[in-house]
């Protein structure tokens, strides 16, 4: 049986067609445009303060590299210090794997009811799914997880998942969906936030066991390291009686000074913080202190993939900052969710496609194509991933792995050859060699041979009237 | 999955050094003064005291706020508490109920950083296991001028990393409505933080 990779959502269309819904989205437009620019203008002056900052980002980029090129050895160090220090580590090659083994380990404790710490890594194995199936549930605790949980939703950014909702509509959520609901609730943030504080803290004082993400795992020391805002991390990884971490293997860093780099890199590539409020350590367990039962899953599902490919490896180095996402203006105008996947933005164009590994996964593949290879993710990254790179490397990775003959693959490759090179790109968008072919209902019914033997048989969803790379110059080409 | 591992990197990818020239420490002039400009800065509430003041400083934020019932860690130096108040000693270790029902919790850290305004607690002297700073709505922490430090990298390489250890950079906050910043979701509200010099 053929199992497929929950990193992209199921039944989700392709990039192109996702977008043309979202972007039909006012709400959400105005929502992501405040975000993305309130965030980047703040993330701006953050990494302004230090004096330092590129010589950060390129000792953050070096450790990263360092860690791939001796990942085996790195991964075998950090089980035997956790090991050393009370933990017990599995090894998860897939989502299914890293699900049976927290499932097994919830049964064992006779819980039913775990909670959460937002995690990437859980979203991209689709725990909380998988969890419930087998008859536990998983209770999300971020403040914007929890309510897309009760809204019953979809995440669309990575560092604020819930940014796509206003005051209004979570104050409807919480009144539809949560059992506690204080009666005079109003829309105000600051009585939102109460209501879900009072909701959750029930939950955590008396949860058993506690599930999280890892930032960053030394592997000298055997640390585990959290990074958030609300606190919630902190009672999750303190309060129950056994912790459950899920770690992808590229979180691994080598040595404890290493993290003097990347305690500074990420708050303020992320959230714009000189530091975020709370930062958790912990190694193994501590008699009397936290947990008594720690677990820790290594994740493959699809990392020693992406660790094949020469070019693609350096998506490895994220530490899932979000800063690509609010500088990117294509995932300003279409949001997270047209990209289908758990990671959206450019490091989700470049990220998914390689995780999935599947040649079949149209969605995916179609991911490498949602960018306009302005390069502005590449400028912002923390750990300098040069995404357009991977993104072009990609294109023509997608274009290859379709058969020869197939109709869609010659297309696919005229489109690749335009798209590898920008300013090929951007020609052909100009001179309207594109628009020439496309249909009054938004939709291109007949490209020229080669192309018509795809027309024939499918529509194509057409490319914005203005290309993203021309708005990109005309609204900021001079800043 | 380390054979995987060993398969993807056949062509043998060699790492450069890492360049460690950025900077380990920084001139910030007066640390002291920095830290408490950004300790404020998280909306946190910041007092330099001299030390024979510091019990005076204790009781009377305490008493501002009304807080009668406050955690604390067994080995707290005995001239920071008073005879008025009721101290609930984390010995043996109070419960949960205990912790979420008291008005607050008052310790010391292990290291301060002045450049992020972060306080660092190890579950060292005078800071108790993690949960006394967590469950209690109000955290004040004392921070003694000689555990000041200017950036980032000093304060790891004075840190051990296998204690537990919890950075805390303001009071827990939350961004996640419309942007707007909510102070206090899940962890303590409030967080006082007395800088003692002297
Ligand atoms: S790719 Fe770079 S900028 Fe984007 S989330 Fe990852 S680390 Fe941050």
């Amino acid at each position: 049986m053929v199992v497929r990779n929950p990193v992209t959502w199921l039944g989700t269309p392709a990039f192109p067609k996702a977008a043309k819904d979202a972007l039909a989205n006012t709400q959400l437009r105005r929502n992501l445009r405040n975000a993305t620019s309130t965030i980047r203008g703040k993330r701006a002056a953050a990494v302004a303060e230090l004096p330092d900052w590129e010589r950060l980002r390129a000792a953050g980029a070096a450790i990263k590299d360092e860690v791939l090129a001796n990942l085996d050895t790195y991964l075998i160090r950090l089980e035997a210090a956790v090991t050393a220090r009370g933990g017990t580590v599995h090894w998860a090659r897939d989502a299914a794997e890293a699900n049976a083994i927290a499932l097994r380990l919830i049964r064992a404790t006779g819980e039913t009811e775990v909670v959460k710490v937002k995690s990437m890594a859980t979203a991209e194995i689709g725990l909380n799914e998988a969890l419930a199936e087998g008859g536990v549930t998983a209770i999300e605790t971020d403040l914007a997880e929890l309510i897309v949980q009760l809204g019953e939703d979809r995440p669309s950014h990575i560092l604020v998942p819930a940014i796509h909702r206003n005051r209004a509509e979570i104050k409807e959520i919480f009144q539809r969906a949560m059992p506690d609901v204080p009666a005079d609730l109003t829309s105000e943030p600051r009585a939102l936030a109460e209501a879900a504080r009072r909701h959750l803290r029930r939950k955590f004082l008396s949860a058993k066991v506690a599930i999280s993400g890892a930032n960053f795992g030394v592997a000298e020391t055997g640390s585990i390291v959290v990074v958030e805002s609300e606190g919630n991390g902190r009672m999750c990884l303190t309060l129950p009686e056994t912790l459950i971490t899920v770690m992808g293997i590229e979180k691994v860093v080598p040595s404890w000074p290493d993290l003097e780099v990347f305690l500074q890199l990420l708050p303020r590539s992320s959230t714009a913080e000189r530091m975020n409020p709370y930062t958790s350590v912990w190694t193994g367990v501590t008699p009397g202190d936290g947990p008594q039962a720690f677990h820790l899953i290594l994740l493959d599902n699809g990392r020693t993939a992406t660790l094949a490919d020469e070019v693609g490896r350096q998506s490895l180095r994220c530490i899932r900052c979000s800063a690509c996402l609010n500088v990117c203006p294509v995932y300003e105008r279409t949001g997270g969710e047209a990209y289908g996947s758990v990671y959206p933005g450019p490091i989700g164009a470049i990220l998914t496609p390689q995780l999935v590994n599947d040649p079949k996964d149209k969605q995916a593949a179609s991911l490498p194509f949602a960018s306009s290879l302005c390069g502005a993710c590449y400028e912002v990254c923390p750990v300098s991933i040069n995404i357009p790179e991977v993104l072009t490397h990609l294109r023509a990775r997608v274009v290859e792995n379709k058969s020869s003959l197939a109709p869609e693959a010659i297309a696919m490759r005229a489109l690749a050859w335009v798209m590898a090179d920008a300013k090929r790109f951007e020609r052909a968008q100009q001179a309207g060699t594109l628009a020439r072919f496309l249909g009054r209902d938004g939709k291109i019914t007949r490209l020229p041979w080669p192309g018509s033997k795809w027309t024939d048989v499918r529509d194509v969803p057409v490319p914005p009237a203005e290309s993203f790379r021309s708005w990109w110059r005309r609204t900021r080409g001079d800043q | 999955m380390l054979t995987r591992i060993r398969t993807a990197l056949r062509d043998q990818p060699k790492a450069t050094p890492v360049p460690r020239d950025y900077d380990h420490t920084r001139d910030l002039g007066d640390v002291i003064e920095v830290l408490a400009e950004r300790v404020a800065d998280y909306r946190a509430a910041v007092h330099r005291v001299q030390a024979d003041r510091l019990p005076v400083w204790i009781d009377a934020l305490l008493d501002a706020r009304g807080a009668r019932r406050i955690a604390v860690p067994a080995d707290l130096p005995a001239d920071w508490l008073n005879d008025e108040l009721t101290w609930l000693v984390d010995r043996p270790p109070l419960s949960i109920e205990t912790l979420d029902g008291c008005d607050g919790v008052l310790t010391g850290c292990a290291v301060a950083i002045a450049e992020t305004g972060t306080i660092v607690l190890d579950a060292g002297v005078a800071q108790g296991r993690r949960a006394l700073t967590l469950l209690p709505d109000y955290h004040l922490c004392v921070v003694r001028a000689d555990q000041v430090v200017a950036t980032v990298p000093e304060a790891l390489a004075r840190l051990d990393p296998v204690r537990p250890l919890t950075f805390i950079s303001g009071p827990s906050a939350t961004s996640d409505i419309e942007l707007d910043r909510v102070e206090g979701v899940h962890g303590p509200r409030t967080l006082e933080v007395l800088i003692v010099e002297g």
